[in-house]
């Protein structure tokens, strides 16, 4: 009885929901053809690793090749020197650029005139809305050893005026240094914004057990603000294979090779600009999977042990 | 609360150590700009130090003689202004129903989005797939090939999602339609969101370099980014210019060009971000929550 009442009622709400949910559907439209268009093709597009691809033949006609193309990559002398390059470069960020930003964030936070922490905040965000092409122009014209004037304060000290762009024992301090100068004011807003959000009450409590300024922030700032300190990390460690090449092609130079060229640089120039495209999209998908694994063992990880993951 | 004397010291010494710290970040960038209206000789014997010195307005006058420049920043505008739109309406349209909890089909759309943070399509098939699809060296490509960014896209589905179910529930009743409902009650509700998201969009699209330089190869589509980088970058372009030309003679040279470059790029967002940050801080804010 009960179920064909229900029966009889449904048939207009669902057919007045399908209405709703049509119009829904066609909002909807746009955004799946971007992501068919332009995101999930291109990562079926990632099959040619596989093949001997040709752009005459394309991906119906080419030949298959199996593992060949990563078996390639991992015969030549560039797989060890790229992977190294990748992770060392990333680790430096990780050990020396992702601190900064908690650090600076903690310090500001103890500035109490309210003028001078919001000039030091809208400053300091300043290096953050200029481009990576301007950055890396910035910071390779002050090395430039004719004019820079980084190179000229050094001769002063040492009597000799250094190349330091073309030194491979510079490149990774460069890289670094420069990751810090444009992310360290604008990635403390986030710690900001957590450290605002711990209840005041433990710091009053604090006070009264006697704790001084350094132990409230070893006791109470860190351990409040460790969350959003752990997702980041999480999204940095994810993020880390993919997001630096467009900075470090515009930095290296074939003199630096031996440190910079990571295996986004070399994909960039083994498939762009010698169009050997199946070998240098298994270089990409080897990549790509590395960075799946890192942001998932990181997550799992996190999740484990400090309860924070991203998903 | 009373203040202890080594408080007192912790904060002053912190205080001043924030100000020259702050000083030091903006340092390289005066003296790029100083060194943009110094002559040759004062940047090659190392005079500029903080202000300009002799100081002259040629290297601008080079600078803005260069029709390639005010074509690419005309460029750069057009990227701008129409993919900023267009992927707005792209992520509107897209984060409104997917907010809604009821939506068949809601969480496989939505992990898909998410899902190409992690796991990109990678460099060649995504070229490939752009000369697939006929787009090389066409304006439409840079326009639809970044037409939605997952993590903009969660923010505004977040944003989306914590306006009160109540507010359109009388609307509904009044038989509204979905587009009336997200017209009326939903856009007025989430402006500043929406400014945030625009305007991060549209300091990307300013900003972006990689995929304009690898698609396009026109000079009349280029935007200013590309341009620049070859000047400033890959140092190219005035030396190449000025080859017949005996440079002591001349009040620019190549330095003082690719320092007046440098600021010329730089400028449109040096000037707006003091008022633009307060959107950037808030939608970090949001974006920190967990979805």
């Amino acid at each position: 009885m009960q179920t064909s009442v229900a029966k009889k009622t449904a048939v207009p709400i669902k057919s007045r929901n399908f209405k709703k949910y049509l119009s829904l559907y066609i909002m909807l439209i746009p955004l799946v053809l971007y992501y068919v268009l332009f995101q999930y093709k291109p990562m079926y597009g990632n099959i040619i690793a596989f093949q001997d691809y040709s752009i005459f033949k394309g991906i119906s006609g080419s030949e298959w090749v199996g593992l060949d193309n990563f078996k390639r990559f991992l015969s030549t002398p560039y797989f060890f020197r790229t992977l190294k390059n990748t992770v060392l470069l990333n680790l430096s960020l990780l050990v020396f650029s992702f601190p900064m930003p908690i650090i600076f964030a903690l310090l500001l936070n103890e500035v109490r005139l309210k003028r001078v922490k919001s000039v030091v905040q809208t400053l300091s965000y300043m290096p953050h809305f200029i481009s990576t092409v301007v950055v890396a122009g910035i910071v390779i014209n002050l090395l430039s050893p004719s004019y820079g004037i980084i190179p000229m304060v050094i001769e002063k000290f040492t009597g000799t005026r250094p190349y330091l762009m073309v030194d491979p024992n510079y490149f990774r301090t460069i890289y670094t240094v420069m990751n810090i100068w444009q992310s360290m004011g604008y990635g403390s807003v986030v710690y900001l914004a957590a450290i605002t959000g711990i209840d005041s009450q433990l710091y009053e409590a604090a006070v009264v057990d006697g704790a001084n300024k350094f132990r409230q922030i070893w006791h109470i700032t860190i351990p409040g603000i460790m969350p959003t300190i752990m997702t980041m990390l999480i999204m940095r460690i994810g993020n880390m294979l993919g997001s630096a090449t467009d900075t470090i092609l515009l930095l290296y130079q074939p003199a630096t090779y031996e440190v910079a060229d990571t295996i986004g640089t070399y994909v960039y120039r083994n498939g762009l600009l010698d169009a050997d495209y199946s070998y240098s999209t298994a270089v990409g998908l080897f990549n790509s999977i590395i960075g799946l694994m890192l942001v998932w063992g990181s997550n799992t990880l996190s999740k484990k042990f400090t309860e924070v993951g991203i998903w | 609360m009373k203040e202890t004397k080594g408080e007192k010291i912790f904060y002053f010494v912190n205080t001043l150590f924030m100000i020259l710290l702050t000083l030091g970040i903006i340092y390289p960038i005066v003296y790029v700009i100083s060194a943009s209206f110094s002559s040759r000789e004062a940047i090659l014997t190392g005079k500029v130090v903080l202000f300009p010195v002799d100081a002259n307005l040629e290297a601008y006058k080079y600078v803005f003689a260069d029709r390639q420049i005010w074509i690419s920043y005309l460029n750069s505008f057009f990227y701008t202004i129409v993919g900023t739109a267009t992927a707005m309406a792209v992520t509107i349209l897209g984060a409104y129903p997917l907010s809604k909890s009821v939506l068949p089909g809601k969480k496989i759309i939505t992990f898909a989005i998410v899902l190409t943070m992690w796991f990109g399509a990678g460099t060649i098939p995504m070229y490939l797939n752009y000369r697939d699809l006929g787009l090389l060296n066409t304006r439409a490509a840079i326009i639809l090939g970044s037409a939605c960014s997952a993590y903009n896209f969660i923010l505004l589905r977040n944003f989306f999602t914590a306006i009160p179910r109540s507010l359109e529930e009388a609307a509904d009743i009044d038989g509204a339609g979905q587009w009336t409902i997200l017209s009326k009650i939903y856009l007025p509700l989430s402006l500043p969101s929406i400014a945030t998201i625009s305007l991060f969009y549209a300091v990307a699209r300013w900003n972006s370099y990689f995929w304009e330089m690898i698609i396009l190869s026109d000079d009349s589509l280029m935007p200013l980014q590309v341009v620049i980088k070859k000047l400033i970058v890959d140092l190219k372009g005035v030396a190449a210019k000025s080859d017949s030309v005996d440079l002591s003679m001349l009040k620019y040279s190549e330095e003082t060009v690719v320092y007046a470059s440098i600021v010329v790029s730089a400028v449109p967002m040096l000037v707006l971000y003091p008022f633009i940050q307060k959107y950037f801080v808030k939608g970090v804010m949001v974006g920190a929550v967990k979805e």
